[in-house]
């Protein structure tokens, strides 16, 4: 019996978590969080009025607030290239380990959604921001104009506008519908505008047969379709590189690469809000520590696969008979990017070791660090994408190193503000951890170890003995 | 419907290769010869083209920054590092947009504000240029320019706004511009060789920095005219889009070596209608 106690201790999940409490103790997110919860909001709003500040200046004078000749993509670009890839990895772990029926996913794939929904929703402004006259963005959307002006099909970016939207579209779909359950139970358990809110959300759910049946089948057809999206919009944002001439840009191994690092640097940011939100609202309970260490451990696969794309591009590019190309990457290695280089080097590819010792995985202070850390190198990678290759290109009169003006960094630092005010908002508004799957998953855990015990030959409780009526949801 | 038709009974046509002339049916492909044995680095086209053209002034603290627009600029080289400054020599380059037969800034455009004309130019729109500067990032030649700020409010301080040439748009902030080869002077030539019912003569008119060149260094015209200067200095110089048998030739096929003629950047493929006659330096052995 004492066997079984210490093995539990290492179960993902706790086993004998009434269905009740997980109710009360993630509805309890939605009224009392810990103070820093607060105060996160405070940087947020603050970081946010930078941004927004910084934006309305570069508005009123035009862009050469914040660039230059021949850096025309620069610090919004590579942003850009940063908050797309950062919403990968909630399809990552909502879908392809829906479909897989990873089961540690449960407690923290909504929130993962949720990132991948604003995470989107933050970098569909940067190429609007980046924009020379950016009150006319909308002409790169396909909308019958009366004179029979199309946006570019062969364009890269318009290839963008459509991926993202599509993108931003089904995960907010999937998230929204993911949802419908725990709203139900949120509905069934407030008072006031939340109720009428959940009300209005929860479509009526009351959790029939005939709506869990569809539930299942629409949810995973969106999962199903999600995963090919999320493959394609990364490659589509890699082709505004890989469709180009110039040299560094102009390698077939990006779309790969791309997915990669967008996978990475998603875990990476999971690994941090995961942190973030256990401390918030006291949920240990759920966001446990061996799941956490499940993250970390996939983090570290793809990190692996991060470093290998690298490598092969590198030496593709070295061993190839591009000189220019060559040029370039000699030029990130030894000249004005080298420390940028040699730092996203070092926490891509480096720092990710930390992730494969257990005693390290499993003390939270060091892996936030970590996951903060990696994604600065996730950034310094978009950076060294981004950069070198305009500075370099193959006409010497334009060759010129540039660093981004105080301008286009309050820029950015504002999309962290905006990202994570709506983020911060959503937990506090919806139920981020899925409920119903966490009672499935006490539920297949219990099973196991009933049966476990009964192989023994200990006689086990009939399942659900133990529950009282109520406690069904 | 008429134009899923159109595309549908062209389609062949648009599949065409470089070797075929591409999809276009040139009416006029107007080119440029610029001799560098003749380029002194006066920058007289320079200036004329920010005359010609409503080129804005940004002052030397924006220069600096790189927000320049000169749509024509004249490079220099130190070919000679063994040599100090007075015996060492500069040599000039003159570029200008090469108005590429297959101009990588035009498939990557958004908006399709940068398109090819039936006269061979690499046209922008600046109407329809919403400024994502993806044309400057894919143009090997680095000639487009962006309007950073808005340029016309400091630029031409009175009474300068008087010598700005009608015919041309002052542009603002936020659009990508780049040389032409002067279109608007082309239109006037082309209307009034229509009015008079005739094809443009060779000569006839060239463009502001053609026309500002004290060594007559630059030669402009029409390619698809054989009997035009531009053309016959192409033939001689060997250097063609297509050889007899209508393969693309680079400057690798020429039968003469020696010849100096040459394009920018050939080997990208990208068919540049302006071609560079090589500088001879007296060197002592
Ligand atoms: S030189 Fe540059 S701007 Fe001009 S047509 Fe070629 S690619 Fe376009």
């Amino acid at each position: 019996m004492k066997d079984i106690a210490i093995h539990s201790q290492e179960k993902d999940i706790r086993e004998d978590l009434p269905w009740k409490q997980i109710n009360t103790d993630i509805l309890r997110s939605l009224d009392n969080p810990r103070r820093g919860y607060w105060y996160s909001i405070i940087v947020c709003l603050v970081l946010l009025a930078i941004g927004f500040t910084a934006e309305v200046i570069q508005y009123q004078h035009g862009m050469g607030m914040s660039k230059n000749h021949p850096h025309m993509w620069n610090l919004y670009i590579a942003t850009f290239i940063f908050w797309i890839g950062m919403s990968h990895s909630g399809t990552l772990l909502s879908a392809i380990l829906h479909i897989v029926h990873a089961d540690w996913r449960k407690p923290i794939y909504r929130f993962a959604e949720a990132m991948t929904t604003f995470s989107l929703m933050t970098a569909l402004l940067f190429p609007v921001i980046h924009l020379g006259r950016l009150w006319n963005f909308y002409w790169v959307v396909p909308y019958i104009p009366s004179r029979g002006t199309w946006p570019n099909f062969r364009s890269p970016l318009s290839w963008d506008g459509f991926a993202i939207m599509t993108y931003l579209t089904s995960s907010a779909l999937f998230l929204y519908i993911g949802m419908l359950p725990d709203l139900a139970i949120a509905r069934d358990n407030t008072t006031g505008w939340r109720k009428r809110l959940y009300s209005t959300l929860s479509l009526g759910w009351c959790g029939n047969d005939r709506q869990w049946r569809v539930f299942r089948k629409a949810y995973m057809l969106m999962a199903i379709f999600l995963i090919p999206l999320a493959v394609s919009v990364h490659s589509i944002v890699s082709s505004d590189f890989a469709m180009s001439i110039n040299p560094g840009w102009h390698v077939t191994t990006f779309p790969p690469y791309f997915v990669a690092g967008a996978l990475y640097s998603g875990c990476a940011a999971i690994i941090t809000l995961f942190i973030l939100l256990r401390y918030y609202f006291r949920w240990e309970e759920y966001m446990t520590l061996p799941i956490l260490e499940k993250i970390c451990k996939l983090t570290f696969a793809i990190a692996m696969m991060w470093t290998y794309l690298n490598l092969v591009e590198f030496a593709s590019v070295w061993y190839g008979h591009d000189v220019y190309g060559k040029e370039v990457l000699w030029g990130k290695m030894t000249g004005a990017y080298a420390p940028a280089f040699w730092s996203m080097m070092f926490f891509g590819s480096v720092l990710p070791f930390t992730l494969a010792f257990r005693s390290l995985r499993r003390h939270i202070p060091t892996m936030m660090a970590v996951s903060i850390l990696l994604n600065v190198g996730m950034w310094l990678e978009r950076w060294m994408i981004v950069s070198p290759t305009l500075s370099q290109s193959f006409y010497p009169w334009s060759w010129d190193v540039m660093w981004p003006t105080l301008t286009s960094w309050a820029i950015v630092l504002g999309s962290f503000g905006w990202f994570g005010l709506l983020f911060l908002v959503f937990v506090k508004i919806f139920p981020s951890v899925s409920m119903y799957e966490v009672k499935e998953m006490v539920y297949h855990r219990k099973l196991a170890t009933e049966k476990a015990a009964a192989r023994v030959g200990g006689a086990a409780p009939a399942y659900g003995a133990h529950m009282k009526k109520e406690d069904a949801v | 419907m008429s134009s899923l038709q159109n595309l549908i009974n062209n389609w062949s046509q648009y599949r065409k290769g470089i070797e075929e002339g591409g999809f276009h049916h040139y009416e006029h492909r107007w080119g440029m010869a610029i001799d560098l044995n003749a380029c002194i680095g006066c920058n007289a086209c320079s200036t004329a083209c920010y005359a010609e053209n409503n080129l804005a002034v940004v002052g030397p603290e924006r220069f600096a920054k790189g927000h320049f627009m000169h749509w024509m600029r004249v490079e220099r080289y130190w070919d000679q590092p063994e040599k100090e400054f007075p015996e060492q020599g500069a040599s000039f380059l003159p570029m200008m947009c090469q108005q590429c037969g297959a101009a990588p800034c035009e498939p990557v455009c958004p908006v399709v504000a940068t398109y090819h004309t039936p006269d061979g130019l690499n046209a922008q729109v600046y109407n329809r240029c919403i400024g994502s500067r993806y044309c400057n990032n894919n143009c090997p030649y680095r000639v487009r320019y962006f309007n950073f700020w808005s340029y016309y409010e400091s630029s031409w301080p009175e009474p300068l706004n008087m010598q700005l040439n009608p015919d041309l748009t002052v542009r603002d902030k936020g659009v990508m511009e780049k040389c032409t080869f002067c279109v608007q002077r082309i239109r006037t030539a082309k209307d009034k060789a229509k009015m008079e019912n005739r094809k443009v003569k060779d000569g006839e008119f060239t463009t502001a920095c053609a026309q500002a060149c004290p060594t007559n260094a630059i030669h402009f015209g029409d390619l698809m005219d054989p009997e035009s200067q531009v053309t016959k200095l192409w033939a001689t110089h060997q250097v063609s889009r297509v050889d007899e048998q209508g393969r693309p030739r680079h400057e690798q096929d020429k039968q003469n070596p020696e010849l100096r003629g040459y394009r920018v950047l050939e080997e990208l493929n990208t068919d540049p209608s302006v071609m560079y006659l090589e500088r001879v330096r007296e060197t002592l052995a």
